[in-house]
C-alpha cells in the first residue's frame, strides 16, 4: 500500500475555465454578469425590464441556463437579442464549460454586457465561478425574509442582492429590514437594489448600477 | 445535486493520477471540504460510490473530513470559528471578516496498492 499526495482542487479544471472565459470577457470589454436566485423569484422578468431599458444603448446578449425547456429562451428572444438557451438535463448549475461552448454562437467583438441567468438554485451555482465579472443574488418577497441565513455560500459569494417583488410587500410576512440584516451579516459588501417588475419601481436604480460598474 | 458533479470531478483526478503513477487498486480519496461549501457528506459518499460501481476502483473509500468555517476579524486580528454563519467578530463586533477555512474543496491524497 502506498500513498500518493495530489493537494488539488477538486474543481480546478472548471476554475481554469472560468479563468480562459474571463480573459475573452477582457480581451472584447465585455461586462459579465451572472444571474442567481432560487425557481420563481423573477429573474428572467428582471432580465426582461433590464433588457429593454438598456439595450437600444448597448449591444447585449445573454445565456440562459435551465434544467429543461427553451421557454426562457424564446421570452427573451422577443426583444431581438442574441440568446442561447442551455439546458442541462437534471444538471443544477452552469458549468464555466458550458459558457465557453455557448460564446461561439456570439459576435463577441460586438457586444457590451453579456447576462447570464443560472440554473434556479440557491446551492450549487455559488461553487462553480463562470468567469463572469459579478455576481447578483435575487430574493423575493414571497420567498422567507431568511433566505439568506439558509443559503449563506451564494450570499457570501455574490456582488449584488436584488430583492424582487417589492409590490407584493404588503401582502407577504417578509420584512425588508430582516433579509437585509441577515443578508449583510453573512456578507458587509453586498450592494442591495430594491425592485419591483411589474411597476418598474427600483428599476433605475439597479440600471444606473450596471452603468456605472459597465463603464468602469 | 452538485455532489454528482463534484463527484465525477474527485474521480477524474483519482484516473488522471493513478494512470501517471501506474497503480492498479484504489483503497482510499481523502478529500477535504470546507463548511461553507455546502456539501452533504453522506450525498457525496453515495455519489462517489454509485459511480464506482462495476469499475476499477469499485469497493474504495471516500474519506471525506470537514474543515470548519474560520475567520480572522481585520481589525482586531481576532482568530474564530464563525458560528451560524455570522460573519461578526465576538471580540470587537467588526463586520470586517476574512475567511481563513471554510472554503476548501481539494483531494488530499490517495492510498492505492
Amino acid at each position: 500500500m502506498s500513498v500518493i499526495t495530489v493537494e488539488r482542487k477538486i474543481l480546478k479544471k472548471n476554475d481554469e475555465i472560468a479563468v480562459e472565459n474571463r480573459n475573452v470577457f477582457k480581451k472584447n470589454d465585455i461586462f459579465c454578469l451572472n444571474l442567481l436566485s432560487s425557481p420563481g423569484s423573477g429573474k428572467t422578468s428582471l432580465l426582461e425590464q433590464t433588457l429593454a431599458r438598456l439595450k437600444h444603448d448597448l449591444k447585449l446578449a445573454v445565456i440562459e441556463g435551465d434544467v429543461q425547456t427553451d421557454n426562457d429562451a424564446r421570452r427573451i428572444a422577443k426583444y431581438s437579442i442574441p440568446v442561447v438557451q442551455i439546458i442541462t438535463n437534471g444538471g443544477c448549475h452552469l458549468e464555466a464549460k458550458l459558457i465557453q461552448d455557448a460564446l461561439v454562437n456570439f459576435e463577441l467583438e460586438k457586444l457590451d454586457i453579456l447576462f447570464i441567468e443560472n440554473v434556479g438554485n440557491l446551492v450549487c451555482p455559488a461553487n462553480y465561478d463562470l468567469g463572469e465579472e459579478k455576481k447578483v443574488v435575487i430574493v423575493s418577497t414571497t420567498e422567507g425574509d431568511d433566505k439568506p441565513s439558509k443559503y449563506p455560500s451564494m450570499f457570501r459569494v455574490s456582488d449584488v442582492m436584488i430583492i424582487n417583488k417589492i409590490d407584493l410587500l404588503a401582502h407577504v410576512d417578509f420584512s425588508m429590514q430582516q433579509v437585509r440584516q441577515n443578508a449583510l451579516q453573512i456578507n458587509p459588501d453586498l450592494v442591495i437594489f430594491e425592485t419591483s417588475c411589474r411597476t418598474g419601481e427600483g428599476l433605475d436604480t439597479w440600471i444606473n448600477w450596471i452603468l456605472s460598474v459597465h463603464n468602469n | 445535486m452538485h455532489e454528482m458533479s463534484i463527484a465525477q470531478n474527485i474521480l477524474e483526478i483519482v484516473q488522471d493520477t493513478m494512470n501517471r503513477e501506474k497503480a492498479n487498486k484504489l483503497k482510499e480519496v481523502a478529500v477535504q471540504v470546507g463548511e461553507l461549501v455546502a456539501v452533504v457528506p453522506e450525498s457525496l459518499e453515495f455519489c462517489f460510490t454509485a459511480l464506482i460501481e462495476n469499475t476499477n476502483l469499485d469497493g474504495a473509500r471516500l474519506n471525506i473530513e470537514i474543515l470548519p468555517l474560520m475567520g480572522s476579524c481585520q481589525e482586531c486580528k481576532h482568530n474564530f470559528h464563525i458560528m451560524n454563519f455570522l460573519f461578526v467578530c465576538p471580540v470587537c463586533s467588526s463586520t470586517k471578516i476574512d475567511i481563513t477555512q471554510g472554503q476548501e474543496l481539494t483531494i488530499r491524497h490517495l492510498e492505492v496498492e
